[in-house]
C-alpha cells in the first residue's frame, strides 16, 4: 500500500518497521514531527519521549542501544551541537542495538538561527551518514541505517533537510518486524571510554571505516545513472549529488546528464566517484550549503565544477540551478522562465506574537524600562525583539540568555557601569539548557534578572509537552518540575523569586522594578498558558480562561494608537482604531495601556 | 511523459491552506498521479504568510518550484496573490479570494494595505475573483472558506469531472465527520465559482 507522507512521517514509519523500541528527541523545526508521529501513530508498538535537550535524548537512546534494542534520537541541526559530546565518543565505543541519530538541517534558515551543514559532523566524528532525497528514501534509509549500525557497530547519522522533512511524497508501506533484544553483556573494554580503552578503540577505527567505505563503494544507495544518450556508458555531463539536490538536478538536467547519486556519503565512496568521473567529460557537483562532496572529490584528485558556480549558502531550487547552469550548458539546461512583475508592492507580513499571547504584556512592561540590556533566547518570545516592542538586545542559542546575561552583568559592574541585565527565557528552553546557566549566575554571585516565561507548553514548535507541563509525549500524567523550588535548589533566595501574571502590566512593572533595584540575582516567573494551547484540566483550574473579548468605545477613543503599540495583531489602527472580534482573546493588555479608558473587556 | 503541473496555494497562517492542499493531493493520487506537496512550517502560525506547493504528473522530481512555474495560483488572501504573482507561469490562472488580512505594519498604521490589487492582478493574468469568506458564512461556517477555494481550484485545473477522482470522498476523508456535509457543500459551491 502507498501513502502520501512527509519525510518526517516516513522516518517514523521506517523506524517503526525496523522494530524500533526506544526514541527520544527535543522538538526543533524541521525535525519535530518524527517524534510526534512515533508518540501518536505508533505509540502502541514502541516507546518514545521528549527529552529536555538533545544531549539527553542521544544519551538515553545510547543507553537503550547498549541494553540491546534499536534506538533513535532526533534533532534539528543546532541540536546536534548540543548532542555532539556523546556522538564523538559513541563513534569509538560503537553500539549494541542499532543506533540512529537524525539531524534535520535547515538550509535557508526557514526557522533557525544559523545554517550549519551537519554533513561535516559525520566526517569530524567519523560516523556513517545517509542522506535521503525524498520520503520513500527517508523510510528506506531509516531501515537501512539500523541494519548498518548493527553490521558495522557504529551509530549512523541520518541527515535530512527542511525540504525532505516537510515535503510529501508517495511511500510504499511495509510491515513491522519485531527484533529480539540482544542479550546484555558487560563489556568494559568497549563501553568504558577511559584513555586506555579509548586509545584501543581509536586505533581500531580506521579499519572499521575502511570496511564501511568498501560497502559505500558497492551498495544500493550509491549508484551511477548513465545519461540517456551515453555511448558505451560514456557521457558528456556528470552530476554528483546527494539529498534533495538530486531531485533538483533531475528536474533541471533530466536524462541529459549522468548522475552519481549518493545516499551514503560518509565514509565517502572514493572508488565509485573515480569510476563515475571516468565515464563523463565534466563532473558538476550540485549540493546545498558546504562543498562536502566537492571537497571529497578534489581531495581524491577528481576534477569538478562545484561552488565556483553553485551558491554556497541558502537553499537550492530548480530555478537557481537553471540560472547558474544555463549560461554554461545552454543546449541542455533551459533558461529560467519569464516572470510577471507588478509595480504594486505587497506589504511584508512578518510573524508576530499572537493575539492574547501571554508574552506581550510582560514585554510591553519591559520595553518601558530604560538603561537596561535584555538578553533573549530561542522560542516564540524571540518575537519580542520585533517592532513595536523591540524589547530584546541579543538572541544566540538555547540557554544563552541567562549565561550571557550573567557575563554581561559582571562586565558592566567590573567596569563601573550601572547597566542592569534582564535575561528572558521560555519554560522549555529553561529546562533545555537554562538551568545550568542560572546555577552559574547564582553561584558566582551574578546580578542579572532571570525571567522565565512559563506559557505551560513548548510553543514555537507547535505545542509539545516539556518537564513543566505534567504530561509525557505518550500522553501519560507525570510529576511536573516545580520551577520556583528548582530555583531555590540552585541557590536563589526565596524572597528574590516572584511569580506574576504576564497579562497584568502593573504586576510585571512592579516585579521588574523590585528585581532591578537589587544588587543580587532575582527570578521572575511569568505564568500564563499560551493562547493557542489546548488547555489541560490543571490550566482550567489554575487560570481564568473563560472566553472574553475587548471592544473599543469609539466615543472615548482619541486614536492615539497606544494600544496598537503593544503589537497585537487583533488591533487595527486606520482612520478608526478597531479590534478584530474573531482573533481577540480579551487578554486585556490593550485596555490597561489605554489612557482614556476606551477599551472594555467583557465575557463572550 | 505527461507534463508536470504545478499548483501554488498561498495565504496567511490559520486560513486552512494546508488542509486544502491535503484534499487536493488525495484526489490527485486517486487519479494515479505521482504527487509531491511541499510546505514551510515554523513561524506561520504566528501571522506570517504560508505557501504550499503541489506538483503532479507521471513522475515528479523536485518538491518545489521557482518563479514563473505555477500553472495555477490560489490566493486565500488578496495581498498574498500580489506577493506571489511572480511565480505564475505566463498564461497561468489565478483564483483569488477577495479578502483582506492586514499584516502587522499595516495594523500599526506604518504601512497601507495596497489599493487596487484586483485591477493590478487582472491586468497581468487570467484571474477569477470571488468572496469565499462571504460564501462560507452563507453556509454557516466562515472556516469552510478553504474548501470553497479548493473547489474553485479543482474546476480551474479542469479536474472537476475527471472520472478517476471522487472529490467528495477526498473531502470527507480529510475533515472531521461532523463537518463532512458542510465541506462537501462548500466544495460544490467552489466549483460553481469558475465558469
Amino acid at each position: 500500500m502507498k501513502q502520501l507522507m512527509t519525510g518526517n512521517e516516513a522516518v517514523a514509519r521506517g523506524a517503526y518497521e525496523a522494530g524500533l523500541v526506544f526514541a527520544s528527541a527535543y522538538p526543533g523545526t524541521p525535525s519535530t514531527e518524527i517524534l510526534e508521529t512515533l508518540g501518536t501513530v505508533y505509540r502502541d508498538s514502541l516507546y518514545s519521549e521528549w527529552a529536555p535537550n538533545e544531549k539527553v535524548a542521544l544519551e538515553a537512546a545510547l543507553g537503550a542501544s547498549i541494553a540491546g534494542v534499536r534506538a533513535m534520537a532526533c534533532m534539528k541541526h543546532v541540536g546536534l551541537n548540543v548532542a555532539a559530546d556523546p556522538l564523538f565518543t559513541v563513534a569509538y565505543t560503537g553500539v549494541t542495538g542499532g543506533l540512529v541519530v537524525v539531524s534535520a538541517d535547515d538550509p535557508g534558515m526557514h526557522s533557525s538561527q544559523n545554517e550549519q551543514d551537519n554533513r561535516n559532523y559525520a566526517s569530524a566524528a567519523r560516523v556513517m551518514m545517509l542522506e535521503p532525497s525524498d520520503s520513500q528514501e527517508a523510510k528506506d534509509m531509516t531501515k537501512l541505517a539500523f541494519e548498518l549500525s548493527e553490521r558495522f557497530d557504529t551509530p549512523v547519522l541520518l541527515r535530512m533537510t527542511t525540504r525532505v522533512c516537510h515535503s510529501k511524497g508517495m511511500v510504499e508501506l511495509g510491515e513491522r518486524v519485531e527484533k529480539e533484544p540482544i542479550e546484555y553483556r558487560k563489556n568494559i573494554a568497549k563501553y568504558v571510554s577511559t584513555p586506555a580503552n579509548a586509545k584501543v578503540s581509536r586505533k581500531n577505527l580506521p579499519d572499521r571505516l575502511a570496511r564501511e567505505e568498501a560497502y559505500a563503494n558497492d551498495c544500493a544507495v550509491n549508484t551511477i545513472e548513465p545519461a540517456a544518450d551515453a555511448k558505451d556508458g560514456k557521457g558528456r555531463i556528470g552530476v554528483a549529488c546527494s539529498g534533495v539536490s538530486y531531485e533538483y538536478a533531475k528536474e533541471v538536467f533530466g536524462e541529459k546528464a549522468s548522475y552519481l547519486k549518493l545516499g551514503l556519503t560518509y565514509p565517502f565512496p572514493v572508488a565509485l566517484a573515480k569510476k563515475f568521473a571516468e565515464t563523463v567529460e565534466t563532473v558538476y557537483v550540485v549540493e546545498e550549503v558546504d562543498p562536502y562532496i566537492e571537497n571529497n572529490l578534489k581531495a581524491n584528485g577528481i576534477a569538478c565544477v562545484g561552488k565556483d558556480v553553485v551558491p554556497a549558502f541558502d537553499e537550492l531550487n530548480p530555478d537557481i540551478l537553471r540560472t547558474v547552469f544555463h549560461p554554461i550548458l545552454p543546449d541542455v539546461v533551459k533558461d529560467v522562465p519569464e516572470t510577471l512583475r507588478s509595480d504594486l508592492q505587497a506589504v511584508v507580513r512578518p510573524p508576530a506574537m499572537c493575539a492574547g499571547c501571554p508574552h506581550r504584556g510582560f514585554y510591553y512592561a519591559l520595553s518601558k524600562k530604560k538603561g537596561i540590556m535584555v538578553t533573549g533566547d530561542i522560542g516564540c518570545y524571540t518575537l519580542g525583539a520585533a517592532p513595536p516592542l523591540s524589547a530584546i538586545d541579543t538572541t544566540i542559542c538555547m540557554g544563552a540568555s541567562v549565561s550571557s546575561g550573567h557575563g554581561a552583568s559582571v562586565a558592566f559592574k567590573r567596569t563601573g557601569r550601572d547597566t542592569k541585565v534582564v535575561s528572558c527565557i521560555g519554560d522549555s528552553t529553561f529546562f533545555h539548557s537554562g538551568v545550568t546557566s542560572l546555577m552559574d549566575a547564582i553561584y558566582n554571585k551574578g546580578t542579572n534578572v532571570t525571567v522565565i516565561l512559563d506559557n505551560r507548553i513548548t510553543g514555537m514548535t507547535g505545542h509539545q509537552e516539556n518537564p513543566g507541563t505534567g504530561y509525557t509525549l505518550m500522553g501519560e500524567e507525570t510529576t511536573e518540575v516545580d520551577i520556583p523550588a528548582l530555583c531555590v535548589a540552585l541557590g536563589m533566595k526565596p524572597e528574590n523569586i516572584r511569580t506574576v501574571n504576564p497579562l497584568n502590566l502593573k504586576e510585571c512593572d512592579e516585579a521588574l522594578d523590585e528585581a532591578l533595584a537589587r544588587d543580587e540575582a532575582s527570578v521572575i516567573i511569568t505564568k500564563w498558558p499560551c493562547a493557542l494551547k489546548k488547555f489541560s484540566r490543571e490550566d482550567r483550574e489554575t487560570f481564568d480562561l473563560s472566553p472574553k473579548v475587548a471592544e473599543i468605545d469609539q466615543d472615548r477613543c482619541r486614536r492615539c494608537g497606544l494600544c496598537s503599540k503593544t503589537g497585537c495583531p487583533a488591533i487595527y489602527k486606520s482612520l478608526k482604531v478597531t479590534i478584530n472580534r474573531e482573533s481577540c482573546t480579551g487578554c486585556g493588555v490593550c485596555a490597561q495601556v489605554c489612557p482614556f479608558g476606551a477599551i472594555k473587556v467583557s465575557k463572550r | 511523459m505527461s507534463e508536470v503541473k504545478n499548483i501554488l496555494l498561498v495565504g496567511v497562517g490559520g486560513q486552512g491552506t494546508i488542509l486544502a492542499s491535503k484534499i487536493l493531493s488525495n484526489g490527485l493520487i486517486q487519479a494515479g498521479y505521482d504527487v509531491k506537496m511541499s510546505e514551510i512550517h515554523g513561524m506561520s502560525q504566528r501571522g506570517g504568510n504560508v505557501s504550499t506547493q503541489v506538483r503532479y504528473g507521471e513522475k515528479v522530481w523536485s518538491p518545489i518550484i521557482g518563479e514563473g512555474d505555477a500553472d495555477v495560483i490560489v490566493a486565500f488572501e488578496k495581498m498574498e496573490a500580489l506577493r506571489w504573482i511572480g511565480y505564475l507561469k505566463k498564461g497561468g490562472k489565478m483564483v483569488v479570494n477577495d479578502h483582506e488580512i492586514p499584516s502587522v505594519p499595516i495594523l500599526m498604521g506604518v504601512a497601507k494595505y495596497p489599493l487596487r490589487i484586483l485591477d493590478e492582478l487582472a491586468s497581468k493574468a487570467d484571474v477569477a475573483v470571488f468572496k469565499a469568506g462571504e460564501l462560507a458564512e452563507g453556509l454557516g461556517n466562515a472556516k469552510a472558506m478553504n474548501v470553497i477555494l479548493l473547489g474553485a481550484l479543482v474546476k480551474a485545473l479542469g479536474l472537476a469531472d475527471d472520472p478517476r477522482i471522487d472529490w467528495e470522498k477526498a473531502v470527507r476523508e480529510n475533515v472531521k465527520p461532523q463537518f463532512a456535509e458542510l465541506n462537501v457543500k462548500a466544495f460544490r459551491l467552489g466549483l460553481d465559482q469558475i465558469r
